[in-house]
């Protein structure tokens, strides 16, 4: 009975590969049924990890195992019933006080967190002495590090127009943000391709096996 | 004989008692009061062994660490808690297991107020802060504050008017991460000025979520808009509706609506990740007029590539506030904008001080 849920299993893999596959012709039932039974199936199961994985372990275990300790845990309980009451119209404003406090907490809470790394870190990374060091391309490495931080945070500031010589340098921030971005775009094509590549995997090894594992 | 026994013990003992054995016990500063520093040096006794003690609640001494540095400092963060005293003791040992001399020191946890090695990040707050507060009186009172053109907005006016046009809806994705991300905050925002458009010219609008709150959100978002615009009948509830929590649950569903509904402008603006290229290249094969916006570095590229309009990184944030002329949101980017002024300063001081070989900046700046 294992053994057959096992083959089951691999036949359903490699026919919803072939169906998601089928979208690069055209749109198709096929292609529809696997992206409902996708989307419907990744909905329930997230609903049950909630379930199961986040309020069970996090709030009614710890509130009925030892309520002296945990009964802070009624203040979230409180608010996720608070946002419940969408469900009703009557009561939906109710719901935006939770949502406030959300939006709230994490503006302040991030602000020292984005100033801590994005920007005390990055200038004392950046501050460097570009001219020692070893070779003449490690001196040209530093010297792009400084220059492009710079040139970059200049692209980014919103007070002034792009032109003259502020324009200028905006622009060569601009080029240097499009270089990284290209260099970044081969790094990550070269990782779809291992995706593709899994996917073959599978289907010739597991499917067919035609290739070991 | 016996004399020269006396003179000889006389002698070891003034040796042995002439060496010095340092062991101090210290609150760590600077932090919550979970950490103990214990110092020594046993550098003259030169011991083959050295345990560190601490004292239990039975008031036995349990070994914590065997020490093979002669002097150093240990930082002990067991199950130390702020306001109690610990007792530690510290054994010199000789080869044969013979303990050559003992201390013990006691002292108690404390928690600080105040981290002083994060004073930068203070100072950093504080010029930010004073700044933002008061740019946004400044746009309160009436000044005018200035700001640059941000070019992917440009579309927005243009997508409306091409969806009114072809009869098409406009599909707006805020992201795939929850309420607790900036980007999506920034991309929720910028929903509220397209619903507006949207309203105004009667086009139908989808947005797609992937997160509870985040549909509560844009729900509420979409709904102002609508009654901003003067047009609250027009509303849909339905136009805003929940797909799945799973990334590639919540593309696969959106690409179905990509493709089957063919809206005439898609825009993604919020939170990226492997999802983007997806998202952007069906998008773009169904030729609908596409801007992005996101502050993931590495899923930029995609946007970049696939999409007609981009808005890099701060420019996502820095949108809702060109949109809205809201004296808030203009006088937190001009403080920001501030903010990069100095950051350009200092950053420049800090590499001519290091090209002087002067760390005092860099050390100042740097966060423990």
């Amino acid at each position: 009975m294992i053994q057959f849920f096992e083959a089951f299993g691999i036949w359903l893999g490699a026919f919803f590969t072939f169906a998601i596959f089928s979208f690069l012709y055209k749109d198709n039932p096929v292609y529809k049924i696997a992206e409902q039974v996708f989307v419907g199936l990744s909905a329930g199961y997230w609903f049950v990890y909630t379930i199961f994985s986040i309020i069970i372990p996090n709030l009614y275990n710890p509130i009925t195992q030892n309520f002296s300790e945990n009964w802070i845990k009624i203040i979230p309980a409180i608010l996720g019933v608070m946002m419940l009451m969408r469900l009703i119209p009557k009561t939906s404003w109710i719901s935006r006080f939770p949502i406030s406090l959300v939006i709230g907490t994490t503006s302040g809470v991030l602000f020292l967190r984005y100033l801590k790394s994005d920007v005390i870190n990055q200038m004392t990374a950046t501050m460097i002495n570009p001219f020692i060091g070893g070779s003449w391309v490690e001196i040209i490495g530093k010297l792009m590090l400084v220059i492009g931080t710079l040139t970059g945070v200049v692209y980014f500031y919103f007070s002034k127009k792009h032109e003259g010589a502020f324009g200028s340098t905006a622009r060569i921030g601009i080029y240097f943000l499009m270089i990284s971005f290209g260099a970044a775009f081969g790094y990550t094509a070269m990782a779809r391709i291992s995706l593709l590549i899994g996917r073959l995997q599978f289907l010739l090894g597991d499917w067919l096996k035609i290739i070991g594992p | 004989m016996r004399r020269i026994l006396i003179c000889l013990f006389l002698f070891y003992s003034i040796l042995l008692f002439s060496q010095e054995f340092i062991f101090t016990a210290k609150d760590k500063p600077n932090d919550d009061g979970s950490a103990i520093l214990i110092e020594w040096d046993a550098s003259d006794y030169e011991p083959d062994k050295i345990i560190l003690e601490r004292q239990d609640t039975k008031g036995n001494f349990l070994e914590i660490k065997k020490l093979s540095d002669f002097l150093g400092v240990f930082e002990d963060g067991n199950d130390i808690n702020a306001g109690k005293t610990y007792f530690y003791r510290l054994s010199l040992y000789d080869v044969v297991g013979n303990l050559i001399s003992q201390k013990s020191a006691q002292i108690t946890a404390e928690a600080q107020w105040f981290n002083t090695e994060k004073i930068s990040l203070l100072i950093m707050t504080i010029i930010l802060t004073a700044a933002i507060i008061y740019f946004i009186y400044s746009a309160r009172s009436g000044k005018e504050l200035y700001i640059r053109k941000i070019s992917g907005l440009e579309s927005m006016e243009e997508s409306v008017g091409r969806a009114t046009e072809m009869g098409r809806p406009i599909l707006f994705i805020p992201g795939t991460l929850d309420l607790d991300d900036m980007q999506t905050i920034a991309g929720l925002t910028i929903l509220g000025k397209l619903a507006q458009k949207v309203a105004e010219y009667n086009t139908k609008l989808l947005v797609p979520v992937c997160r509870s709150m985040v549909l509560s959100t844009a729900k509420e978002v979409v709904e102002e808009a609508y009654l901003k615009a003067g047009n609250p009948d027009a509303y849909d509830p339905d136009s805003v509706f929940y797909l799945t929590d799973d990334q590639f649950g919540y593309v696969a569903g959106v690409d179905g609506i990509i493709v089957r509904e063919k809206p005439a402008a898609n825009f993604f603006l919020g939170a990226f990740y492997a999802e983007s290229l997806i998202l952007a290249e069906t998008g773009f094969a169904s030729g609908s007029i596409q801007t992005a916006g996101t502050a993931m570095p590495s899923q930029l590229p995609f946007f970049v590539v696939a999409c007609d309009y981009t808005l890099i990184g701060e420019e996502l944030f820095a949108a809702s506030a060109y949109l809205s002329k809201d004296p808030h949101q203009l006088g937190s980017l001009k403080g920001q904008d501030l903010g990069k002024a100095i950051f350009v300063i200092v950053l420049l001081i800090g590499v001519i001080l290091e090209i002087f070989n002067v760390h005092i900046l860099k050390d100042f700046l740097s966060l423990h």
